[in-house]
């Protein structure tokens, strides 16, 4: 029952200043807009939208998006998933939507916000940015920029920690499935 | 003449909401009793009334009298109604809704008041219907009756056979504080009969309806008076069964009031074949048995019953002067109310506070109504009554339409000689009239 | 699953917090109402079976809607189209429609018990659209969302948009009309005492039911005590006619004494009184014109809410594995 820390503060909060440029890069130029995948890519969303504004000057719209209503495992559940608010204020026609989420696996999550965003609107296109690409794909997703690409067998749960949410301080954490 | 003093000297003041019963006097000022004493200071030119060897009690009170207007004008009307009144000592009188049309909404309600206000004889009180034009089977609306002046609820004249049409008025009147007075018979058990059921009527070869037709219909409605929390009223109660039933209701605690008539306390079915067949003495509920007539007097002495009430009831010859089973039902009642209840006194049945206090405080306090009393600050109504004073009972000479009494050519005892109405002196009997 | 229930029979049988679970996810759904495209996947496959024996449009689309927008499949059936007149039992009916296998029952009946009589005896899961005066537990979870908005603006307004639940409790809902025969009254009064409000009834004496003080509700027969110093007035419907039991002597005399109209209003409600109606409104008896258009009047939400309810019961009750039938439930 370990946890590893493999990523500290610093090390998030380089990758997000790197990942920024990146996203500025690959957007060649469009209408940009951040969506954050509750709960997990939430404030991510809101620290990379930061960091775009310092980097590019300019602040661009911010939303967030609860999958519950898209998941493809409803029926496999005795009780119903909680559904937390999505909160689209923008037309997402035309834009390019920058969709972030903390964790990349089976590709499940990010294959359910897909489905909900265009059922939004119709996106130029779509940038997938994730901290941590812990590999273990089960669908054809793959991420436009990543913090970082961790190899984790399928025991171990990868977590990434932030302050906002109410952790002592910024960490990815590497642990054994089962733990509290 | 209304804001200027009057004194009535020398009379027997009987006012049993006061407790009082001796000589005093009753100093009437601006239409109210200013004060009721044993000495008062007086001025030298103050307006008298001389009231020695009288009877000096609030103006009575008749919780139940048909006055027939507006439709049966022929009969009564509501002037006329108000003057018999005032002649039998009754300085208010409440008016049943049984008209032409009946009182089921305020344009009538306000019409009788009118005429009331025009006449200017005893205060009148309308009574609402219960049901919509006396079908009973539809509620009437009893916020615009109320608003309008009503005192009261009833289909009198006929019963509600409805059960579930008298729960509902119970339970709809309490949204008015409403009592619903009730005339209590069953008809499919009364059927044809025309007088009570018993020896006479078997005697007489008439058909008879008997007293359980009255008494089935009190346990049901003091039953839902229980089920409802409404104020129940048993109009003309006149049987031993009915007694025993309020009885019953009253040492439960529930809120059952009952009144009984003059005829119903000093005549019985017999009375029936001794007047040969007299219409004068066919009515609804029809005049008892004997037993029945002892527990009625038992029960008013008693207090079950509370109040005595008229049903002051004319009608002219035409539906009088027929052979018996078709002659209309009622009797008037309202000018000789005062001397019949009198015979009871004489007959030890009642005691003369008890006769005044259920023809002035006790419907009072029935109704809720102002008056029956002699406080300080009431209105100034006021009854002076001649108990010895004999005359000759004349339905002609009547203030009444009616002449329908079952006392015609009596030598009665007991008189009304002025009755006050708001301090003004609205009646006085005339030495013309014997 | 609305916490240990599998179905929602009633507003009784909920606790506090199962109540406000099903009002919390209502916010969400509310949110999917005003996309531009109003559909989520989230039920597609379910089928959702409305089992009418008593008319209805505007609920049985409210629920109609609310299935279409989680994707699911809606199927109307109406008594008088079909086998019920043919004398068929509710039994059979609902077994019937059972051997179709749909994932959830939409029952409304004139019969109070009606539908836990079908729950206890089928195997999906089944939710009372009314039945008989008993309860209609969706119309009170809206009504209480559609209270929670209106209190939770007057305040200030949240955060996040979402009403807080918070503010039902302490304040005073007034509900007027025949309460007798109103499911809805009855299912307002457990959910509101559930989350802390106080609530008073009030009508003529002939239309207050005995024993509704024990269940918690004060009684008023006149209107103006009752609305004075009230948060919310919610307006029932009214039916004078019943065969047989004589209530009231029309709708004249009850306009007048217990109907609101613009002076009423005016003179005795708060300006922030809001003013509900489970609708169809009787314009003229219950509210005049002008107070059911008017400022306060929060009718409409309430229509859009029913939806977001709706939906966050679906979710709940069929969006989640099919349970274990009832114990004792015969299956062919």
């Amino acid at each position: 029952m370990r946890e590893q820390v493999v990523m500290n503060a610093e090390a998030i909060e380089r990758h997000l200043k790197r990942m920024a440029r990146e996203v500025l890069e690959r957007a060649r130029g469009g209408d940009l807009a951040i969506v954050g995948i509750r709960r997990g890519g939430v404030h991510l969303a809101k620290r990379l939208r930061f960091d775009l504004a310092q980097a590019s000057g300019k602040e661009v719209p911010l939303g967030t998006l609860d999958i519950a209503l898209y998941r493809d495992d409803l029926s496999e559940r005795p009780n119903a998933p909680v559904v937390g608010p999505t909160d689209i204020q923008f037309s997402v026609t035309g834009k390019t939507i920058v969709l972030v989420d903390d964790v990349l696996y089976t590709g499940r999550t990010v294959r359910a916000a897909l489905d909900e965003l265009v059922d939004f609107g119709r996106p130029r296109r779509v940038l997938l940015v994730v901290l941590v690409d812990r590999g273990g794909r089960e669908l054809p997703i793959a991420p436009d920029v990543v913090g970082a690409q961790l190899e984790v067998p399928e025991p171990e749960q990868v977590e990434v920690r932030l302050v906002e949410e109410g952790a002592g301080v910024d960490e990815v954490i590497v642990r054994t499935r089962g733990q509290a | 003449m209304n804001d200027e003093t009057l004194f009535i000297e020398g009379g027997r003041v009987i006012d049993p909401s006061a407790g009082t019963d001796g000589v005093r006097t009753v100093v009437v000022r601006g239409g109210r009793i200013a004060e009721v004493s044993e000495r008062v200071d007086k001025p030298r030119d103050a307006r008298t009334l001389d009231a020695r060897g009288r009877w000096v009690v609030p103006g009575f009170i008749d919780l139940h009298a048909h006055l027939r207007e507006p439709g049966q004008e022929y009969k009564e009307t509501v002037e006329s109604g108000a003057r018999a009144a005032l002649a039998g000592g009754f300085t208010a009188v409440c008016s049943m809704p049984n008209t032409y049309p009946p009182n089921d909404n305020a344009s009538v309600t306000e019409l009788v008041l009118a005429r009331a206000a025009a006449a200017r004889m005893a205060r009148v009180y309308p009574v609402g219907c219960i049901s919509r034009a006396l079908k009973g089977e539809e509620l009437a609306e009893y916020g615009e009756l109320k608003e309008a002046g009503c005192v009261a609820l009833s289909d009198d004249g006929r019963p509600v056979m409805s059960s579930a049409l008298m729960r509902r008025a119970l339970e709809y009147a309490r949204a008015f504080d409403l009592p619903v007075t009730v005339h209590e018979e069953d008809l499919a058990l009364v059927g044809k009969g025309v007088m009570h059921e018993g020896k006479t009527s078997t005697r007489l070869g008439l058909l008879g309806a008997p007293a359980a037709a009255e008494e089935v219909m009190v346990l049901r409605d003091i039953a839902l008076a229980e089920l409802t929390g409404g104020r129940l009223h048993v109009a003309h109660l006149s049987c031993a069964g009915s007694v025993r039933a309020v009885r019953e209701a009253k040492r439960r605690g529930l809120a059952v009031t009952a009144e009984v008539t003059p005829h119903h306390l000093a005549l019985c079915d017999e009375d029936v074949a001794r007047s040969g067949y007299d219409s004068c003495f066919k009515m609804n509920p029809p005049l008892r048995s004997t037993e029945d007539v002892r527990a009625v007097r038992e029960a008013l002495a008693e207090g079950t019953i509370d109040c005595v009430a008229t049903d002051h009831a004319p009608h002219s010859l035409v539906e009088k002067e027929v052979e018996f089973d078709l002659a209309a039902n009622g009797v008037v009642g309202l000018e000789t109310a005062f001397a019949v209840c009198l015979t009871l006194v004489r007959e030890g049945v009642l005691s003369e506070r008890r006769l005044v206090e259920a023809l002035t405080s006790a419907p009072a306090r029935t109704f809720r109504l102002p008056g029956g009393t002699l406080a300080r600050n009431a209105p100034a109504d006021v009854a002076i009554l001649d108990p010895v004073r004999s005359w000759r009972c004349e339905p002609e000479r009547f203030q009444s339409k009616g002449r329908n009494s079952p006392w015609k050519g009596a030598l009665l005892t007991g008189r009304c000689t002025q009755a006050l109405v708001g301090g003004r002196i609205a009646y006085e009997l005339t030495e013309g009239e014997r | 699953m609305i916490g240990r229930h599998r179905h929602l029979i009633g507003l009784e049988d909920l606790s506090r917090e199962e109540i406000l679970l099903v009002l919390a996810l209502a916010t969400s759904m509310k949110e999917v109402l005003r996309r531009p495209l109003k559909k989520v996947p989230t039920l597609r496959g379910k089928a959702v079976v409305n089992l009418f024996f008593e008319a209805s449009t505007r609920t049985r689309t409210s629920f109609e809607t609310a299935a279409k927008i989680l994707s699911a499949d809606a199927v109307n059936w109406t008594a008088s189209s079909s086998s019920v007149s043919k004398g068929e039992t509710l039994l059979d009916t609902a077994r019937n429609i059972e051997a179709m296998r749909p994932d959830l029952l939409v029952i409304r009946h004139p019969a109070g018990g009606a539908p836990r009589f079908i729950a206890d005896r089928v195997g999906c899961s089944v939710v009372s659209a009314g039945d008989g005066a008993h309860e209609h537990p969706s119309q009170g979870l809206l009504d209480m969302y559609t209270l929670a908005e209106h209190f939770t603006r007057n305040s200030g307004g949240a955060k996040d948009g979402a009403p807080d639940f918070a503010t039902l409790s302490g304040r005073t809902v007034t509900i007027v009309g025949d309460v007798t025969h109103s499911r809805v009254a009855r299912s307002n009064l457990h959910g509101l005492l559930k989350l802390g409000a106080r609530v008073r009834v009030c009508g003529p004496p002939t239309m207050i039911p005995p024993g509704i003080e024990a269940l918690g509700a004060s009684v008023y027969y006149h209107l103006r005590p009752a609305v004075e110093g009230a948060d919310a007035v919610m307006m029932l419907r009214i039916q004078h006619e019943r065969i047989g039991d004589p209530l009231l002597p029309g709708t004249r005399e009850y306009s007048k004494i217990w109907g609101l109209n613009e002076k009423k209003v005016n003179e005795w409600l708060s300006p922030s009184c809001a003013i509900l109606h489970p609708g169809p409104i009787n314009r003229g008896v219950e509210l005049s014109p002008e107070v059911a258009d008017g400022p306060r009047s929060v009718i409409l939400e309430q229509v859009e809410n029913g939806v977001a309810v709706r939906m966050a019961i679906l979710y709940l009750l069929a969006g989640a594995a099919p349970a274990e039938p009832a114990e004792g439930a015969a299956r062919a």
